[in-house]
């Protein structure tokens, strides 16, 4: 251990602002990174799994399945 | 090995590969990076000259080597696209610009913050924060560009030819940047050239480098088969997929 | 009306060689640049003005002008060339004359080459033949605005090369001028740096032929490559239509 005790590990010998809001922005901005890249990974799948339960739902009544496909293409496009 | 090339450029064998590797690359590299970044906050010495402040050292060069070493990946992929028509290289380029973008500008951050305790300000016109700010733009250009076609061939060929032009560029701005920056102020105090590096620096500064490397790994995999799934979007494969739920 | 002062592009049969061909590009582009003399006109006076703000916004004073004068012209030069790219491929690609010179036999680097040599002459050009004028008005001395009007001439075409690839690549996308300056600002990094970094070797008395043949290797550099990249940019834009 480098330091003697917890508040000299936060003080860093008066670095501790520059050095600790470093690691902050890096921390929000990966794991932001990582969340948001997982989260609209999710959205698609979710998009893709609507779009062919509909069709599935629709394609024995053949009730506009090329409306709603267009639709959940302009959705999943987004980003 | 032709087939094994053939196999790489299929999006379906990608993801499959793609989604059992990536537990191991997610972690693998947290563990890596929380191990290197515990290591280098806590018990690596403070430095002789800088004291606490060099300790930005084990984000800030992690995120600048990877920064640039994903721009050659880019430059890789994109002549994959243009000689090859790859379908997974331009997937490549599309998902990774943005990360390389949001690394850069963490390199810029965290170079200019150490800047404050080292030089007194908050940003100075050294070499290399100046490189990297011209990497910033070039990466800023080509998701620009990527936005900006419509048409998703062409947006990936018209991007790969531009990566390539950045990626012949880099050395003669690296090179031009140095000797500008000779030319105006002579000697600086250099932030990350050490004469020698104790062992107890570098091997944390290794593991946060390997770590950030794996877990970019993971990121790269993950947006890929994002950007997978929107392409291929109508086919049987991710119909199967989706509707087995093994997304 | 614009369709009627161009006139279309001369049959060439695939029996005419490379060069007559280039000639033949070349001598087209320069043709409807002279019967467009307002367009060749915009690049220099926004050049001048570029040039009158620097005194007006920062300082008139005689010592910060000597000293800035050469950074500030090559500024002003690399706005204005960036500036007048935009017109580089974009009435071609209006009226279609673009789509026959891809068709033609004679490959296309060459013809875009011809092209780029012509957008150089019509506005590279003019921009240093004007240098001497404003390096007096920021009191360059006249060691000083010689290696200026030297490294604008080496530069210059530099420019237009890399901007070709630039042009290649916006072509028909909306808001194309300002991707352009974004694709292509950090490209120019390199020449600016020397243009300028000789001109204040010069004022220090140092040799400056090594600095100028440096610039020669980026004008060789660009000459060979960015013509190919330009071809192949085109083709790409022209395929997204």
């Amino acid at each position: 251990m480098a330091f003697d005790s917890f508040s000299a590990f936060i003080a860093m010998e008066g670095h501790g602002p520059y050095v600790w809001s470093c690691y902050a922005v890096f921390f929000i901005l990966v794991a932001g990174m990582m969340i948001w890249s997982a989260r609209r990974n999710r959205a698609v799948i979710e998009g893709c799994k609507r779009r062919f339960d509909q069709q599935q739902g629709t394609s024995g009544r053949d009730a506009r399945p090329k409306a709603s496909a267009t639709f959940t293409r302009v959705e999943v496009s987004q980003d | 090995m032709w087939q094994f090339f053939h196999k790489l450029g299929s999006p379906k064998w990608f993801y499959g590969i793609a989604t059992r590797f990536m537990p191991w690359l997610l972690a693998s590299g947290l563990l890596l990076l929380a191990g290197g970044l515990a290591w280098g906050l806590a018990f690596a010495p403070a430095d002789y000259l800088q004291g606490n402040s060099y300790r930005i050292i084990f984000i800030h060069v992690p995120t600048a080597f990877l920064a640039q070493s994903m721009y050659i990946m880019m430059a890789v992929a994109a002549v994959v696209t243009l000689v090859w028509r790859m379908k997974l290289a331009d997937v490549f380029v599309k998902a990774v610009a943005p990360v390389g973008l949001v690394f850069t500008f963490l390199s810029l951050f965290t170079g200019a913050v150490w800047g404050k305790p080292t030089w007194g300000t908050w940003w100075v016109w050294d070499a290399r924060l100046t490189s990297m700010l011209i990497l910033l733009f070039l990466y800023g250009g080509v998701i620009a560009l990527d936005r900006a076609i419509n048409d998703e061939k062409s947006a990936a060929r018209a991007v790969a030819v531009l990566v390539l032009v950045g990626v012949v560029n880099i050395p003669i701005i690296k090179y031009s940047v140095n000797w500008w920056n000779t030319l105006h102020q002579p000697a600086t105090f250099k932030l990350t050239e050490k004469p020698s590096m104790p062992v107890e620096m570098w091997v944390p500064l290794l593991l946060s480098v390997l770590g950030l490397y794996l877990l970019f790994g993971w990121l790269a995999c993950l947006r890929m088969k994002t950007e997978i799934l929107v392409r291929e979007q109508k086919t049987r494969w991710v119909k199967d997929l989706v509707m087995a739920g093994r997304g | 009306m614009t369709t009627d002062v161009r006139p279309g592009l001369k049959p060439v049969e695939s029996g005419v060689g490379l060069f007559p061909a280039m000639a033949a590009v070349f001598m087209r582009d320069v043709r409807v640049a002279f019967r467009q003399r307002q367009d060749l006109l915009n690049p220099l006076l926004f050049f001048i003005m570029v040039v009158t703000l620097f005194p007006l916004g920062v300082s008139p004073e005689v010592e910060f002008l000597r000293q800035s004068g050469a950074g500030i012209l090559w500024v002003a030069a690399l706005l204005s060339v960036l500036l007048s790219l935009d017109h580089l491929f974009r009435h071609d690609f209006d009226d279609g004359t673009l789509e026959q010179l891809v068709l033609q036999p004679q490959p296309l680097f060459a013809l875009v080459l011809a092209k780029t040599v012509a957008h150089w002459i019509l506005t590279g050009l003019p921009l240093v033949v004007l240098t001497p004028i404003l390096g007096i008005m920021v009191h360059l001395d006249g060691n000083s605005i010689a290696i200026l009007c030297l490294t604008l001439l080496i530069g210059t075409p530099v420019l237009s090369l890399i901007g070709s690839i630039g042009a290649a690549l916006t072509l028909g996308l909306r808001s194309a001028g300002v991707l352009l300056s974004l694709l292509i600002i950090p490209l120019y990094i390199p020449v600016l740096i020397f243009g300028t970094g000789t001109v204040a070797a010069a004022s220090e008395g140092s040799p400056v032929a090594g600095y100028l043949a440096l610039m020669g290797a980026f004008l060789v550099l660009a000459l060979t490559l960015a013509p190919f990249a330009s071809a192949a940019a085109l083709r790409i834009s022209l395929s997204n239509s």
